[in-house]
């Protein structure tokens, strides 16, 4: 040690650490006796109070569960339904050896290795006492035998309770979702004792995203209980705060028919209501049973239905993205309007093909002969690549963007469920930060007909469709229409539609030329989709649009019949009517359906017609 | 020279040892009783205390002069490891707070109970006590970090146990009183940001300590029964294995954190008194033991370890209570379970060491 201090200097240090620990000793005092007042308070002075609570307290706490509120659409059709079941619960404390217990049982009814899984998943976050979960879905006969069995079998209890069931399975799987078995993850977000007592939680779709409100507050009660902790009699109830029926916008008729019209071929229609963002259809097809998952969906049949390339686990209405094709020529065309980039009888020579200055290639026009001199309503109505290509060249990709991106496109809708995906509208910044590489003029061109990077999803081609209707104002769409009281059926909220936006500021001549050309498509002379718009007691506007899936080459022709099925086109359409008061506007993608007017038109007709039919007949009738 | 007797050849602390095993003899008559009478439990807590008592015996063997040689080492290796559990700990109830190594999993929170008290003893032992200024913010910042990593966890509880057992050496190394009234400004009015920092489940935790009727399924249940356990329990109690509430599983947890109840209820006033009373008398030794210390190192890592234990105790009674809010902290060495032991233990193996090493040193 370099320099020793003195002796008195030690001393004093000394002396100082020696003074803390008595402080300390004394502070361990004081703090041990305000611990044994606390005990003195409770043994001695209220000692009598706790002795008769204690002799009364042959009284369990136990959850009463709320049951989870209905699901209808907007016609009143079940869409999620409560059903009674029986489940096999045992209680592990209650039981010498679980394992052997299982293992009699397993001779009585059916027990499977995941049955097995599931329980010892279930039991390790379970209460002490509380009835762990073996086989779900008892039937009548394996209720039977477990009730003749009982008295060998001691800690085993059938419980009765409500299971969910969807009984349109199918048709709306993806926008219902479903309810599962609570997992290790939600079950450390859930308030747990709002959950204690529920074994079901919302995994996707409405289910997920209303979860609070079809779920409810559970109730308790207070019981009493014998030296077994058996439930002798219920003293007090505090009743589950009840939950609500949600009733969706969803019009079951019509989704049912969308359903049946893509015929289990991959592809979506979403029919929404142009004055308030209702959706009244969302089809995504193919769609998968959602009562395979409330159980816990068996391991194979889930491998299944992920490896399967028909992807049916996707909700391709939100999360399907798809080059958009023809279908934007209206809004690109408006776009070049309000801008003053074009006038509307000007006319664009289509020879059958374009070429940049200064370059070979040729952009090729669908129709292989050209269209011959066209101005906006006949370039739209006859779906002109060439018109497009020079707007698209004289718009540059800026206003491109700007144009989509103001009718939705390009980015979520904000629909109630989530889950969506943004799809893409490419600008030179996003090829700059994405690929760091500069936009190139030919992109442009490709941009100008729907090709290209450009990705949308369905719900947000009908959104913009909804914009043309609405002549600029974007609505936004949802799900949720009412939510009443389950107990009492009395109506707790009305969705209030959210006020639409002006996102779009142009001239009403300009509408009327884009609404005019997209009558056109269906009603005119050489419209696109003539065939669909023949004979309609309404009238309505519409937009084909064939998105390619492979790259054809210059000197190659694109023959359907040659292709394998997964590299066809895709075939898109969109619509509103009636053109003169918007009532609805659709979307309708067939994925390598081939063309837009041959595959889509006719699906969007058929439930256009069904729709306006079942009005007619409501006001008539 | 004093004849060396036999027990200080073996670095055993007679006095303290005592304590011990009359506290561990109590512990397996209730745990006995609150397992309902589970032999499983009582093979399983011997295999514990086997353990923990050769751990305590090692650790008395270890001079307190190479003690202090490797904590600082030990320090940032328990730091380290409380950061590896941020990434890659195991979850167990809704905490991560264990670290698997091949088939065994520690918790390296319990390594810092003792980590923080002999990292900073060895700081402050450098120079005189009192600490300067400088010294002081150094050792907040020693405290503060492992306390940081365990809140985060999170484990309310242990990153209390922690902070404490480090403040109690700051104490005793002989800070300011004025700088001490300092902290406690600073700590009061920086309530609120923690309670915005804290997790949902432990700020229910304490709004349900302040109205426990307001939440009867969840931990208001536990306060509400343990309660009634504890007072229905009288001057002399219900008796051995006669604790109603015990019995008839109102009583959560009661082989683990709410023991304490149980024993209330069967042995009441009188045993309450008598296990306080070996609990003081083994705190009191500790600080015997400290005063007793000719080294600042040793002094100040004793009382450390000392205090570390009664806030164990503290806390578990109060919160057991009804005075505390529920953090999940065990009754030292009657509550069932083996890693809290293994810590007391060790603690216990320090206080050893630094007596029984004490009179060799000086010759």
């Amino acid at each position: 040690m370099a320099k020793q201090p003195s002796k008195k200097v030690l001393d004093r240090n000394q002396n100082l650490v020696q003074t803390r620990i008595y402080w300390t000793a004394a502070l361990i005092l004081v703090i041990t006796g305000a611990i044994l007042l606390q005990v003195i308070n409770l043994q001695v002075i209220r000692h009598d109070h706790f002795t008769t609570l204690s002799k009364n307290n042959h009284i369990k706490i136990l959850p009463v569960v709320p049951s989870r509120g209905l699901i209808f659409s907007s016609d009143g059709v079940l869409l999620a339904d409560n059903r009674p079941s029986f489940t096999l619960e045992i209680v592990p404390e209650r039981v010498a050896d679980v394992d052997s217990v299982i293992e009699q049982l397993g001779r009585i009814i059916a027990i499977t290795p995941d049955d097995i899984q599931r329980f010892r998943d279930l039991k390790r976050r379970a209460r002490r006492f509380e009835g762990v979960p073996l086989r779900l879905n008892l039937n009548d006969e394996e209720v039977a035998l477990i009730s003749v069995n009982r008295h060998q079998l001691p800690g085993i209890d059938v419980v009765a309770s409500l299971n969910r069931y969807y009984p349109l399975a199918d048709s709306l799987s993806h926008t219902v979702g479903y309810v599962g078995l609570i997992d290790e993850e939600e079950f450390e977000n859930l308030n747990k004792s709002n959950y204690s007592g529920t074994s079901y939680v919302g995994k996707s779709g409405i289910e997920k995203a209303y979860e609070d409100l079809l779920h409810g507050y559970v109730g308790y009660q207070q019981v009493e209980v014998n030296a077994q902790g058996r439930k002798i009699r219920e003293i007090y109830r505090e009743p589950p705060g009840p939950s609500k029926d949600l009733y969706l916008t969803i019009d079951a008729s019509l989704q049912i028919l969308a359903v049946q019209a893509l015929s289990g071929r991959r592809g979506s229609i979403v029919i929404m209501d142009t004055n308030t963002g209702a959706v009244l259809v969302s089809a995504s097809s193919p769609g998968y049973n959602p009562n395979l998952f409330v159980d816990g969906i068996d391991r194979n049949i889930y491998a299944d239905l992920l490896r399967s390339k028909d992807t049916p686990l996707l909700n391709r209405t939100l999360q399907g993205k798809y080059p958009p094709g023809s279908t934007i020529k209206p809004m690109l065309a408006l776009g070049g309007l309000s801008r003053h980039v074009r006038e509307p009888g000007s006319e664009t020579w289509c020879p059958g093909w374009y070429s940049l200055r200064g370059s070979t290639h040729r952009y090729r026009d669908w129709k292989k002969e050209g269209h011959g001199h066209v101005d906006m309503v006949h370039a739209i109505s006859q779906s002109c690549d060439v018109y497009f290509y020079v707007l698209a060249r004289d718009m540059k990709i800026d206003l491109i963007h700007e144009t989509l991106t103001d009718f939705g496109l390009g980015k979520r809708t904000g629909i109630d469920i989530g889950g969506e995906a943004d799809g893409l509208i490419p600008s030179r910044q996003w090829k700059r930060e994405a690929l760091g590489q500069p936009w190139y003029p030919g992109e442009t061109l490709i941009a100008g007909i729907g090709q290209g990077a450009t990705l949308v999803t369905p719900i947000q081609l009908a959104v913009a469709t909804a914009v043309i209707a609405n002549r600029g104002r974007l609505v936004r769409p949802y799900l949720l229409s009412e939510v009443r009281d389950s107990a009492t059926g009395q109506q707790v909220i009305r969705a209030s539609t959210h006020e639409a936006r002006r996102v779009i500021a142009a001239n009403p001549g300009d509408w009327d030329v884009i609404i005019h050309s997209m009558r056109e498509v269906m009603h005119g002379e050489r419209g696109t989709a003539r065939s669909s718009g023949a004979g309609t007691e309404y009238q309505f506007a519409g937009k084909t649009g064939t998105a390619q899936v492979i790259t054809i080459a210059q000197d190659e022709e694109y023959d359907e019949d040659e292709i394998p099925e997964e590299f066809r086109d895709h075939a898109l359409f969109i619509a509103f009517a009636p053109v003169e008061a918007p009532e609805i506007a659709l979307a309708v993608i067939v994925e390598n359906g081939g063309g837009g007017s041959r595959t889509a038109a006719p699906l969007a007709r058929e439930l256009l017609d069904h729709y306006f039919n079942r009005q007619k007949r409501l006001e008539t009738g | 020279m004093k004849e060396v007797s036999f027990t200080q050849k073996l670095h055993i602390d007679g006095p303290l040892l005592f304590g011990i095993i009359v506290l561990s003899l109590i512990g397996y008559v209730v745990l006995y009783s609150a397992s309902d009478q589970n032999p499983d439990l009582i093979i399983r807590r011997s295999i514990h205390l086997a353990a923990a008592l050769s751990v305590m015996f090692i650790v008395a063997q270890v001079p307190p002069a190479r003690l202090s040689g490797i904590s600082l080492w030990f320090y940032l290796v328990s730091l380290g490891l409380l950061i590896l559990v941020l990434f890659f700990g195991e979850t167990g109830k809704g905490a991560q707070r264990w670290l698997g190594v091949g088939p065994f999993r520690f918790q390296p929170s319990e390594l810092m109970k003792l980590a923080l008290p002999m990292v900073i003893a060895l700081y402050l032992s450098k120079e005189l006590p009192p600490p300067s200024i400088g010294k002081v913010f150094m050792v907040l910042i020693f405290i503060i970090a492992p306390v940081l990593l365990v809140a985060k966890q999170p484990d309310l509880g242990t990153a209390m146990l922690i902070a404490v057992s480090g403040f109690a050496v700051l104490f005793i190394a002989g800070i300011s009183w004025k700088l001490l009234a300092g902290f406690a400004v600073v700590a009061m009015s920086s309530a609120p940001v923690i309670w915005n920092l804290m997790h949902d489940y432990q700020q229910k935790r304490v709004l349900t300590f302040l109205n426990p009727e307001q939440d009867p399924l969840g931990s208001g249940y536990h306060i509400i029964q343990s309660k009634i356990a504890i007072g229905s329990g009288g001057l002399y109690g219900k008796g051995w294995l006669n604790g109603t509430q015990s019995h008839l599983e109102f009583l959560p947890e009661r082989s683990t954190d709410f023991i304490f109840a149980v024993f209330c209820e069967e042995f009441g006033l009188l045993g309450v008194l008598i296990l306080i009373s070996i609990y003081l008398f083994i705190i009191a030794r500790g600080l015997y033991i400290s005063m007793e210390a000719q080294h600042v190192y040793g002094k100040l890592l004793s009382v450390g370890v000392v205090a570390g234990f009664f806030v164990y105790i503290a806390v578990n009674m109060g919160m057991v209570s009804g005075q505390l809010p529920v953090v999940g902290i065990p009754l030292p060495l009657i509550s069932h379970g083996g890693t809290s032991m293994l810590t007391i233990m060790a603690g216990f193996g320090i206080l050893m060491a630094v007596h029984t090493h004490r009179r060799l040193l000086s010759n």
